[in-house]
């Protein structure tokens, strides 16, 4: 019973999905927006789960004083903080002047805008080891980063704007997006897709049974 | 309380900063507080949006929405050990919902509309306009062909990468080596751009030292 129902609610939901995009009438209309809802609401409580579970993990490592316990502790402080102002602010949480959009803006946004700011400077050293040419690939790729970084900033415009129109470092940029790229692009996204629908073929079929606890 | 908000956002971005130097409490305690207040924003924002705006709001039209809320509670079960093997239930909706979903979009988005918009005609735009294509745009067709062609050969793993296969998927990789170059240079710009809007905000908003 751990393993069928599973398996035959996978392949129920999953075969709706596949009909209702063939025949987008009722019953089959209905079924998906009913699957649809659900996924919202089961997708709300998966997130919930996981924040519950940073609660749990982050509670016992306070409790239990393991090695820095205090940073678990304002794990938790600021988890609760958030948590509490939004729900008591109601419907309206994310009006502006409300105590949740005044953590949003100015804890929030600072720190996740700064998080992946810092990315910028660990792509410069590993843009550093790529960019060594070692090979004609290694090369490929650092001279179509180099005029999709150039083309589109003003410098690059100003550095190429004796050259004839349709020759600038712009427009070579145009080109390499919309013409070596795509086709680079269209190449890996076909190579996504067939193995996306023949993975979830698998799953839908219980061939790919992971998800459920494996074969036991 | 404006000018308490801009210090404490301006010690927060220096906090994360200061992890360029090296791994330090004051980033620790900003990466904390980035965690919490992260994961409670997500939590509001979902209990209002789908538990209430979804659910609560909605039982009385459409009864059915009791089987979602049933399967979401399973789902929390998941935090008692002895009977979080139930949450496997809705596990298997949300992929069974996700792959149902992903078969048919994938299909039609990634593989139809692409090879649909790979195949296009060389010479001229329809059937009645006659040859009215530049050799630009023909030469440019033929690029996005080949490189399209080859690349899928390049991932075709089945069969050895010898003789002229092997040829083909050499200039494959050559475009998906393009490819990645580009996505690269497009990563490295908005990362400088989200870096330029920091410190934007020290130099001008906190001390006001550009206008």
């Amino acid at each position: 019973m751990r393993q069928e129902i599973p398996l035959l609610i996978t392949a129920i939901v999953g075969i709706g999905f596949v009909i209702q995009y063939f025949i987008p009438h009722w019953p089959f209309s209905r079924m998906s927006d009913w699957f649809s809802d659900w996924f919202s609401i089961v997708g709300a409580c998966a997130i919930i789960l996981g924040a519950l579970n940073l609660m749990k993990v982050s509670i016992e490592k306070t409790y239990k004083r393991k090695e820095d316990w205090g940073y678990a502790a304002v794990i938790i402080a600021s988890f609760l903080l958030m948590t509490i102002i939004g729900i008591a602010e109601g419907r309206g949480f994310r009006n502006p002047g409300t105590s949740f959009d005044w953590l949003y803006n100015f804890v929030y946004i600072p720190l996740s805008a700064t998080m992946f700011a810092i990315l910028a400077f660990f792509v410069a050293s590993a843009s550093y080891r790529a960019f060594r040419a070692r090979n004609f690939e290694a090369t490929l790729l650092l001279i179509a980063a180099f005029f999709v970084m150039i083309g589109r900033v003003p410098v690059g415009h100003t550095l190429s704007s004796f050259m004839p129109i349709g020759w600038q470092l712009s427009d070579l940029a145009s080109w390499v997006m919309t013409v070596p790229q795509a086709a680079g692009q269209r190449a890996i996204m076909i190579g996504i897709g067939l193995g996306i629908v023949s993975t979830s073929l698998r799953i839908i079929l219980g061939l790919e049974r992971a998800h459920i606890g494996g074969g036991k | 309380m404006e000018h308490f908000a801009l210090w404490l956002s301006a010690f927060l971005t220096l906090g994360i900063l200061s992890f360029l130097y090296k791994d330090n409490p004051w980033y620790k305690l900003s990466e904390a507080i980035f965690v919490g207040i992260s994961a409670g924003f997500w939590v509001v924002t979902l209990f209002w949006d789908n538990l209430v705006g979804k659910f609560w709001d909605g039982w009385q039209d459409e009864p059915m929405l009791f089987v979602g809320a049933a399967l979401g509670f399973l789902m929390l079960l998941r935090l008692v050990p002895k009977i979080g093997w139930i949450s496997r239930w809705p596990l298997a909706f949300i992929v069974g919902a996700t792959s149902g979903l992903w078969l048919m979009n994938y299909l039609a988005s990634n593989i139809m509309v692409q090879v649909m918009a790979t195949i296009q005609p060389l010479f001229s735009t329809g059937y009645a306009s006659g040859f009215d294509a530049g050799w630009g745009a023909i030469i440019s067709s033929l690029v996005i062909v080949v490189g399209t062609f080859t690349g899928l050969v390049y991932f075709f793993f089945s069969k050895e990468h010898k003789g002229a296969f092997g040829g083909a998927a050499r200039v494959g990789i050559f475009f998906i080596m393009i490819t990645f170059g580009a996505s690269f240079g497009y990563t490295v710009m908005s990362r400088m751009s989200l870096l330029i809007g920091r410190m934007d905000f020290l130099l001008g908003d906190w001390l006001g030292m550009i206008g």
